[in-house]
């Protein structure tokens, strides 16, 4: 009657190490936090946070010295989750780097927003590392419910409240959509483990259409996640009305994972099918590239120009995803980590010159930065330069590899559209730096002092953006070499 | 072959029948209690003692008017009292009365009344809704909402009796009880006695019983989700709560207090002595009793022959308990129902004794106290059925 | 018709009926009774697949949680307010279109599926199948749903919890 019994050792907790610290940290926080008296500064809290993200960074080797699949094939420790898992982590620590001081700021100092974000990078962990569609759905769960509470987090803001609503609605369709195709591949597979449902269709012994049918389920679900067009909808009213940090956390970290689920879920089950998604995704691509570039040319809210930028640069990501090889894996790994550093960069630098409530968001509030602070303003040049992908910045060899990779793969036609699409995405970077260096100040009044750690994130991601500018192979050799799966 | 399908829907036939008069006297042993305790005489006038109040309160039931208000749901209104009443009476289904005498037995049976329960809680609610009327709307959102709340806690004391039986069929769990020799609140060295508590006041709590009438609290709310109904729907209700309190005092009995064992299952010895005794000395003592010192008392000569009968009824089914093959087949729902009568008492005394907790306490109670201690004592449980 | 078949037609109609009229009663009490309807035939079916387990739990979660919730804050609402409220989904024929698009879609490709063979369940103890699936195979999803859990509750009650 018992089936194999399966006992958990010593290794499948190592190769589950990451996310086991941002849980049981999270959980520590949430203690403290009941502990710590209401009018107390909860600020340490914070520190205490970006202690136990740090904690589970350097967990990350741990996991990955230890290859293989853990709890009975749930979760894989390979060297594909533990970029992903780095990449969410180094988004989760500029987030906690910046939000101390603006959550000080805008008199929220609460001790849940820390802990919503190592339980949403826990969820994030799980996805990247999921070997198993229920897994996938957990960890997706996981990372979307802390997202949609962050997102309104500033419950007396009203736009906070629209845009945690917007995508709390807007993100449980999709779910139900990707779980309605989980539940047809079960049903066509018997099957939930990736490899399983992969062999199962390899053997032929299931019902191809149907498994298209979900996978097709799947595509519209994940879609949604990563706000390609046209699902992209909720993307620009949850970034502009959601507070910076967050937009930034929202825009690089869930879209990071989500991305990787992307990537494994289609390059190791779906596979014996790639070429009827193919075209599929070739439009998404390019639907998602055009909607984004285009409609970020006629705003002029900082946020929500980054948002339809980060809609763009999905579209850049599903390029490399179309391509369906382990080059054009390696490319979106390598692009997703870049646009990781230099959007959090850029959302870092809004953070600090919104001010309080969030008042200076738009493009004319820039005018004359470049005269008030100068160094806030050439790290932002160096982000929105990496956006626009100009040489020697990480972004230029983003799109470089990816476009290659495209190449590579005989799509010319989506690598010209694309680099097009570059080309017009230049236009609206380029504006808000004619403001900040072009114009003379709206105002005279002293600019405030930039926060320790917004300045410490934001000098970090403009040496990222440059070091990967000049040596690319860094990061890219890594993502070459993981970039096959486990199959 | 016969036997396969005879005595389920023998049973069967016997509950639906037989259910509506017992709690009709249930009500009257309530009010008896009740008077009793508070140094009163009770019914006193219908029959000898009020024996005969029930049929008489049945009697007025079925030829009042139905009314329906004019503004009220109609549809749900007709409906809600049904539900409520149908889970009751399903929920006997799966209520083991011995080893012979069970409707069936569901693998998942502990469950099934669970959900039954949950589901007559929606009799409640929507009838309390489906007035349209400010006192029943009160009444069904209060209760679905300690519903919801005293959920939770009864899961958690069934959870720590369902470790020691290692089952959720209901016959299988006093089997389990008989092989291990003991009832399972005395089990794990008086660990399980607190879950029994948590257990029987979570459940005193569902069926809407003092301290917990708060649906029905008739000093604040009339007569709570109840207040629009009249007559037989009305009538529904109660046998409905009644049913209820029958089923949970049936499962405290089977899952803690060893269901259709005699006390001391494991002596041998003591069978002859407690399946004998207890039997007649329950049913011949009051019998006589009453023959002997009530019966002479009533003025009234019909009331007098009258309590004549009853007492010399009583003596004889006392005495009909001694035939060996009675007895054998007897005696455990005899010790079954014994079981439950006690409970039935139980709840009485509540609601003799205990003044109304007021919402935000039975909140408190709920979720503050019950639900930490079940955790608690679940892993209490846990550690030491292990050792 | 066996009887089997029978049921089976019984529990589809109920759980299809139900959502049909939880999503087109205008009263909000009629549509979660609708629900329940639905919810009650979908239980009904993994009876008929011999999970009762699975079957009891629907219940209890569903109609003795989730839906008594649902009329809970039904009942705090005020519908007379509601009910004069125009309807703003006017979009029947975009909506049936799509859904028969949608079905006439999942019909071909149905046609056209190799399914795998249908299995029945083994004849042991169902609470015990899925206690021995859950707490072994499934351990760690198991455990992982408790930290969805948590993370669902500490967000509800930071949304809902009094303005400082």
């Amino acid at each position: 009657m018992n089936p194999a019994a399966f006992y958990p050792t010593a290794t499948d907790y190592l190769r589950f190490l990451p996310e086991l610290i941002l849980t049981i940290g999270g959980v520590l926080l949430l203690v403290l936090e009941a502990l710590t008296g209401d009018n107390k500064d909860k600020s340490s809290l914070g520190y205490l946070a970006i202690a136990v993200v740090l904690g589970a960074m350097f967990a990350v080797p741990v996991a990955l010295a230890n290859p293989g699949t853990s709890f009975n094939g749930m979760i894989v420790s390979d060297g594909f989750a533990a970029f992903f898992r780095m990449v969410t982590l180094l988004v989760g620590l500029f987030t906690l780097l910046c939000s101390t001081s603006y959550l000080s700021r805008e008199k929220a100092n609460t001790g849940e927003f820390y802990l919503l974000v190592l339980f949403s990078l826990a969820g994030q962990g799980i996805m990247a590392a999921s070997n198993e569609l229920i897994m996938v759905f957990l960890g997706l769960e996981i990372a979307s419910i802390s997202s949609y509470v962050l997102a309104g987090f500033l419950r007396d803001d009203k736009r906070g409240s629209e845009a945690a609503l917007k995508y709390f609605l807007l993100g449980s369709f999709a779910t139900a959509f990707l779980l309605y195709g989980i539940s047809w591949i079960y049903g066509v597979t018997g099957a939930t483990n990736l490899v399983a449902i992969r062999e199962s269709l390899a053997a032929g012994t299931s019902g191809n259409s149907m498994a298209v049918a979900a996978a097709a389920l799947m595509l519209i679900g994940l879609a949604f996640k990563v706000s390609a067009a046209p699902f992209q909808a909720w993307a620009p009213d949850v970034y502009q009305g959601a507070p910076a940090p967050v937009s930034g956390f929202l825009s690089a970290g869930p879209k990071a994972a989500a991305f990787a689920i992307f990537l494994r879920i289609f390059q190791t089950s779906f596979e014996s099918f790639s070429s009827r998604y193919e075209p599929v995704l070739w439009i998404l691509a390019l639907a998602t590239m055009l909607v984004g570039n285009f409609s970020a040319l006629w705003q002029s809210n900082v946020k929500r120009m980054l948002a339809y930028s980060s809609i763009a640069h999905a579209g850049y990501v599903l390029v490399a995803v179309t391509t369906n090889s382990n080059v054009g894996t390696a490319a979106a790994m390598f692009y997703l980590a870049a646009y990781a550093l230099m959007n959090f960069g850029a959302f870092a630098a809004v953070t600090h010159l919104a001010g309080r409530g969030e008042s200076h968001v738009t493009i004319d509030d820039l005018k004359g930065l470049a005269s008030k602070q100068p160094v806030v303003a050439g790290l932002l040049t160096v982000c929105l330069l990496s956006l626009t992908g100009v040489p020697l910045t990480a972004g230029f060899f983003g799109k470089f590899y990816i476009f290659k990779a495209a190449i590579d793969n005989h799509l010319y036609w989506l690598s010209a559209l694309g680099l097009l699409n570059s080309a017009i995405a230049a236009y609206y970077y380029l504006r808000i730096l004619a403001a900040m260096y072009m114009h003379e100040p709206k105002t005279t009044d002293h600019p405030e002092p930039v926060p320790g750690g917004i300045q410490l994130t934001m000098w970090f991601s403009a040496a990222g953006i440059l070091t990967l500018g000049v040596f690319p192979g860094l990061v890219l050799d890594y993502a070459n070499r993981f970039a096959t799966f486990v199959k | 072959m016969i036997e396969f399908w005879l005595i389920p829907v023998v049973m069967m036939l016997v509950i639906v029948g037989l259910f509506p008069p017992i709690a009709g006297y249930i009500v009257l042993v309530e009010r008896k209690v009740l008077a009793d305790m508070q140094v009163r005489l009770g019914p006193m006038r219908v029959g000898p003692h009020g024996l005969l109040q029930p049929l008489a309160d049945a009697l007025k039931l079925l030829l009042k008017e139905d009314i329906i208000p004019r503004d009220s749901d109609k549809g749900i209104f007709y409906v809600a009292p049904i539900l409520s009443m149908f889970t009751a009476f399903v929920a006997f289904g799966v209520v083991p009365f011995s080893e012979q005498f069970r409707i069936a037995d569901v693998n998942v049976g502990l469950l099934v009344i669970s959900a039954l329960g949950s589901v007559g809680i929606l009799g409640i609610v929507l009838g309390g809704w489906s007035s349209n009327s400010h006192y029943p709307l009160l009444g069904a959102l209060r209760s679905s909402a300690q519903l919801v709340s005293y959920e939770l806690a009864m899961g958690l004391g069934l959870v720590c009796g369902v470790m020691s039986a290692g089952t959720l069929s209901m016959v299988q769990i006093v089997r389990n009880q008989q092989t291990q020799g003991v009832w399972y609140v005395f089990d794990n060295w008086g660990a399980m006695a607190p879950a029994f508590l948590i257990f029987f006041i979570a459940a005193v709590a569902e069926t809407n019983r003092s301290p917990f009438d708060l649906p029905e609290a008739e000093s604040e709310l009339v007569a709570g989700f109840h207040t629009e109904y009249s007559g037989f729907r009305w009538a529904l209700y109660m046998l409905a709560e009644y049913g209820n309190i029958f089923v949970v005092s049936a499962v405290s009995v089977t899952l803690f207090w060893g269901g259709w064992l005699r006390p001391f299952p494991s002596v041998g010895w003591l069978e002859v002595p407690l399946n004998y005794g207890v039997p007649f000395l329950l049913f011949a003592g009051p019998g006589i009793a009453s023959i002997v010192l009530l019966a002479p008392k009533l003025k009234y000569a019909p009331h007098r022959y009258g309590m004549l009968v009853v007492g010399g009824a009583l003596t004889l089914v006392g005495a009909i308990l001694l035939i060996p093959a009675v007895n054998a087949v007897a005696a455990a729902p005899f010790w079954f129902l014994l079981k439950v009568a006690f409970f039935l008492y139980v709840m009485i005394w509540f609601r003799g004794t205990f003044p109304r907790y007021r919402y935000d306490q039975l909140m408190d109670i709920g979720w503050k106290v019950l639900i930490p201690l079940g955790l608690g004592t679940i892993a209490l449980n846990a550690v030491v059925g292990m050792i | 018709m066996t009887l089997e078949a029978f049921f089976f037609y019984a529990f589809t109609t109920l759980a299809l009926g139900g959502a049909t009229l939880a999503i087109t009663r205008r009263s909000a009490v009629h549509a979660a009774i609708s629900l329940m309807v639905s919810l009650l035939g979908v239980a009904g079916l993994y009876l008929l697949l011999n999970a009762e387990f699975l079957f009891v739990s629907q219940i209890i979660l569903y109609i003795g949680g989730i839906l008594l919730l649902f009329l809970f804050v039904i009942m705090l609402v005020n519908l007379d307010a509601g009910r004069g409220l125009r309807q703003f989904h006017q979009r029947w024929p975009l909506g049936a279109a799509v859904t028969a698009i949608a079905g006439v879609a999942f019909a071909i490709l149905w046609s056209r599926a190799k399914l795998p063979p249908s299995q029945t369940m083994p004849d042991v103890g169902n609470v015990e199948l899925v206690a021995d699936t859950l707490l072994q195979d499934y351990l760690v999803p198991f455990e992982v749903v408790s930290l969805l859990l948590l993370v669902a509750v500490v967000g509800s009650v930071l949304l809902a919890r009094k303005r400082a």
